[in-house]
């Protein structure tokens, strides 16, 4: 493999997400028929020498419902009080063209598992601003029960309220630091 | 340490309350037990009562929960769930939502009843119920059935595995009250 096709793969040097043009969140199937979405309003996503990480304060858990995110955050979803932080750290990262599979472990609720994100990388492009922007939209599904997030409820006709499998995605619009 | 038992049986001779007395016992030095006992009290939840001059009863429920370390509840079955007084002091002690008494509290859950089941059904509900009002609930069950048989006349728990029961209960429960919150931050 040559340096350039090194360089392709993962961009050296430190990157910082943009928050304002970045966004994580998930989807889970609720009553059987469609996703329930919510996101994290504050987190931090890095990628430094070509190691992505990321972490979100599970207060910052975000729904259309006030009493929903206040039992999303008690000890029978995320415990927020003894769990308050979800992390990622990468350990590979291999690049096709577009395409971008990411090997990594999620952290939550005190519990790590090895997860495999994929998705799309762009750039890194030149911004009006003088610098460089890389944009990563990376999407996996993991089953909640892994990490202890086993909640649920019966429905009438049979099934469950809440699947087990969640989507988890991340559009990460990355700024190359000075 | 500070466990604070509350049962959901009024009754003068109460098995649920005997039940929190039997537990009682079993504590480790350096936790002291308090029965909770105004839950009759307790005037029925209204929202609009809810406010900066709450009734008095209520506030001494929340109070006895918020200082408490940790909650045992026991709980009798009527008509195959929690009774009704007891339900409506979680009502009151859940509110407001995320800074309520309850919020985050170690709580554990066992029962008793006449019949042969131990007031599983009113466990489940009561353990349900907790959850949803941001409790920390010890996964634990104490199904007391035949109640009237296994008590002496001073209210002695005459049962030596139903003992062990509760000793492992208030053995989980203590632990969760022994968990600093944040130190088990990831």
């Amino acid at each position: 493999m040559s340096t350039i096709e090194i360089t392709e793969v993962v961009p050296t040097g430190t990157w910082a997400s943009d928050p304002v043009h970045s966004s994580i969140g998930f989807a889970v199937k609720h009553m059987g028929v469609t996703p329930f979405r919510g996101s994290f309003k504050q987190f931090e996503a890095g990628l430094v020498d070509g190691k992505l990480s990321g972490s979100a304060p599970v207060e910052s858990i975000q729904t259309d419902d006030e009493n929903l995110t206040g039992h999303l955050l008690s000890p029978e979803f995320f415990d927020a009080e003894r769990h308050p932080v979800l992390r990622f750290e990468s350990t590979k990262i291999r690049r096709e063209g577009e395409n971008v599979t990411i090997d990594g472990t999620l952290t939550l609720k005190g519990v790590t598992q090895p997860v495999e994100l994929r998705g799309t990388v762009t750039g890194p492009l030149a911004d009006p601003y003088g610098g460089n922007r890389l944009g990563l939209e990376l999407e996996t599904t993991v089953d909640r029960t892994q990490f202890g997030i086993d909640w649920n409820a019966d429905l009438p006709s049979g099934g469950r309220v809440l699947a087990d499998d969640v989507k988890l995605s991340a559009q990460l619009e990355l700024v190359e630091q000075a | 340490m500070r466990i604070l038992g509350i049962s959901g049986s009024l009754r003068r001779d109460s098995h649920n309350t005997k039940l929190l007395l039997a537990a009682e016992e079993l504590l480790p030095d350096g936790a002291n037990f308090e029965l909770y006992t105004e839950l009759e009290s307790v005037p029925p939840y209204n929202e609009d009562r809810d406010t900066d001059d709450s009734p008095v009863e209520a506030v001494h429920l929340r109070e006895a929960i918020e200082t408490a370390d940790a909650v045992l509840f026991a709980t009798p079955e009527y008509n195959g769930s929690v009774p009704g007084q007891l339900k409506n002091a979680v009502d009151w002690a859940s509110r407001p939502h995320r800074v309520s008494a309850l919020w985050g509290k170690p709580v554990a859950v066992v029962g008793a009843s006449t019949g042969m089941f131990g007031a599983v059904w009113a466990q489940a509900e009561l353990r349900k119920v907790l959850k949803t009002a941001g409790a920390r609930v010890v996964e634990t069950e104490v199904a007391v059935g035949k109640a009237d048989s296994r008590f002496d006349a001073e209210g002695e728990l005459l049962d030596e595995e139903i003992r062990e029961q509760l000793a492992e209960t208030l053995e989980l429960l203590l632990a969760e009250a022994t968990v600093s919150p944040r130190l088990v931050a990831v």
